[in-house]
């Protein structure tokens, strides 16, 4: 090993901007989730009592459950379904796959505020998606989907849902890409069917690709202010606020910049032990190669 | 493998709803931007709701914002990337499992954990409202990632490549910009589309970072709208066209680096 300072030359600029505006203001919000603050003016210094009122504090608690549930929506569903269209995708070699990808990939270019002009154009009383129930026979059902107290929250995960299927699908469609095919002629000789084809081979063979999956999509599952800010503003009352919208609010519409940085630490730790938990689990069940 | 032609049909079957899924809110978007704005214009199709939404988001001038932005987030972070994906993708020294570690970290500290103190810090130093206070979090953003991206790609490189060069008496830097950086120029190409559509895109940031909204890039043209109950759904529409159109015909020309770096981003994880 060469002890020489140039390996640290090359990595002090990165190191320095990312420092000083990533790691710095996390070790802040730390600090500032132990004081009360208005935003102005002195503070006082609290312990963890910011922590500890959330504990019971109705809205933080249901902005905790609604992540839960939109992670059903964000990573569960897609998963599952991405994992079945990609079998079946795989088993044929389809051609033009080229300009499918363009489309399915589309929603993950478009910036969030876009998607959510979109989806509010469709729940709108006057909207898509009633103008097609009542197309149907089925008007009676029609309704201002995001101003439903107990719709609201699916109908942002079905937005989350639209997000992330399709990325996670061509992520496991890649991965099944990689299996020799040998091992599924194998089995085809030993007389499997698709299904247990499915579970034998193609399951086990894209362990790393579903954990990536999870990762990716509980991550932007927590992260999902942009779409909540400006689709229900977390309402109506509490139905749809989660905790990335209610750091925001709480620092900057409440002046409440110590409860807000509580809640940024909460979330944050929630993002690094949901990644290593999914990591560790699909680390073990990785099969040897 | 033979398939039958009932399950290739099948197949295209599957992938023309599911592409059909995912088109269908864009379309609805278009189509709502380019009709009548309610109780002003009868039926047809209204480009000039596009002209309309231009001047009441004020589009102009906040395109220009977010040009500035990307250009100079995409270009110092892939700088900075670059120079540090080669001391850890080349290099051998101490402490550098850890550093390493600590920039990972990076991608997965979510922007709503730190966006309180780098205001209030911010404000106090007299930054905000200007490019700084927009632009030195998304580069630190886009440095995580783009260190671990471009340490990936060096560290692939065959090693008699660079010790050739070494051997050559050529020095670090030289080796870096003649040696290394050339065969990666695929690689660099996919990061750099990646780090334009993530500062493209940014909602939070320069909400929050431009209080007095000098420093508000395109997608915060449509908060204006927000606040307007009277706004008409093709504007907002209309607005929305303007925000995505940039970065979908990027896309559209520059698919085959997306796609890739989206699906391989997440796979090097």
């Amino acid at each position: 090993m060469r002890h020489s300072a140039t390996p640290y030359l090359y990595l002090l600029p990165a190191f320095v901007v990312y420092a000083a505006f990533m790691l710095y203001p996390l070790v802040r919000a730390g600090q500032f989730s132990l004081f009360d603050w208005p935003g102005f003016g002195p503070s006082t210094f609290v312990g963890f009592g910011n922590y500890i009122d959330l504990l019971s504090d109705d809205r933080f608690l249901a902005s905790i459950s609604h992540a839960l549930i939109l992670i059903l929506f964000y990573s569960i569903l897609p998963l599952v379904i991405g994992l079945v269209l990609a079998a079946v995708l795989r088993r044929g070699s389809v051609r033009g796959l080229g300009f499918f990808r363009v489309m399915i990939f589309m929603p993950q270019v478009i910036a969030l505020v876009v998607v959510a002009v979109a989806w509010r154009q469709i729940y709108s009383p006057n909207g898509t998606l009633n103008d097609l129930l009542g197309a149907i026979g089925l008007g009676g059902l029609a309704r201002g989907w995001l101003g439903d107290p107990i719709l609201a929250l699916p109908a942002v995960g079905v937005i989350g849902f639209w997000l992330e299927t399709g990325l996670v699908m061509l992520l496991l469609l890649a991965g099944m890409g990689r299996i020799s095919n040998q091992l599924f002629e194998a089995a085809r000789l030993d007389g499997a069917g698709p299904v247990r084809e499915f579970f034998a081979i193609t399951l086990p063979s894209v362990r790393g690709e579903i954990t990536t999956a999870l990762v990716l999509t509980i991550i932007a599952a927590l992260k999902t202010f942009d779409l909540v800010y400006l689709t229900t503003s977390g309402g109506p009352g509490t139905s749809t606020t989660v905790p990335s919208y209610e750091v925001y609010n709480r620092a900057f519409n409440l002046k409440e910049v110590g409860s807000a940085s509580a809640v940024a630490i909460v979330l944050t730790i929630m993002v690094f032990l949901i990644n290593i938990a999914v990591s560790r689990i699909g680390e073990e069940r990785r099969t040897p190669r | 493998m033979t398939v039958s032609t009932t399950e290739k049909t099948l197949n295209y079957i599957v992938l023309g709803l599911f592409a059909l899924f995912a088109i269908t809110p864009i379309i609805t978007v278009i189509l709502t931007a380019l009709g009548p704005q309610t109780r002003v214009q009868t039926g047809g199709l209204h480009f000039e709701n596009i002209v309309d939404a231009w001047n009441i988001g004020q589009f102009g001038p906040a395109l220009g914002r977010s040009v500035m932005v990307a250009l100079l987030v995409v270009s110092s972070a892939l700088l900075l990337s670059i120079l540090a994906g080669y001391a850890f993708g080349t290099m051998r020294f101490r402490g550098s499992t850890v550093l390493f570690y600590l920039f990972l970290l990076g991608l997965m500290i979510p922007a709503e954990a730190i966006i309180i103190p780098l205001f209030f810090d911010l404000r106090a130093l007299g930054l905000t409202d200007t490019i700084w206070a927009v632009s030195l979090p998304q580069i630190a953003q886009s440095v995580a990632f783009g260190t671990f991206w471009m340490r990936a790609q060096f560290r692939a490189l065959p090693p008699n490549l660079i010790e050739a060069a070494a051997i050559d008496g050529a020095s670090g830097m030289r080796t870096l910009w003649r040696i290394v950086v050339p065969p990666s120029m695929p690689s660099i190409a996919t990061v750099t589309v990646l780090m334009f559509m993530w500062t493209w895109n940014e909602f939070l940031i320069p909400l929050v970072m431009s209080p007095g909204a000098t420093w508000r890039t395109a997608p915060l043209g449509l908060a204006v709208f927000k606040g307007q109950y009277t706004a008409d759904s093709a504007l907002i529409a209309s607005a929305g066209v303007i925000i995505a159109a940039p970065i979908v015909v990027v896309f559209l020309l520059l698919q085959r680096y997306f796609i890739n770096g989206m699906l391989e981003g997440a796979a090097k994880e």
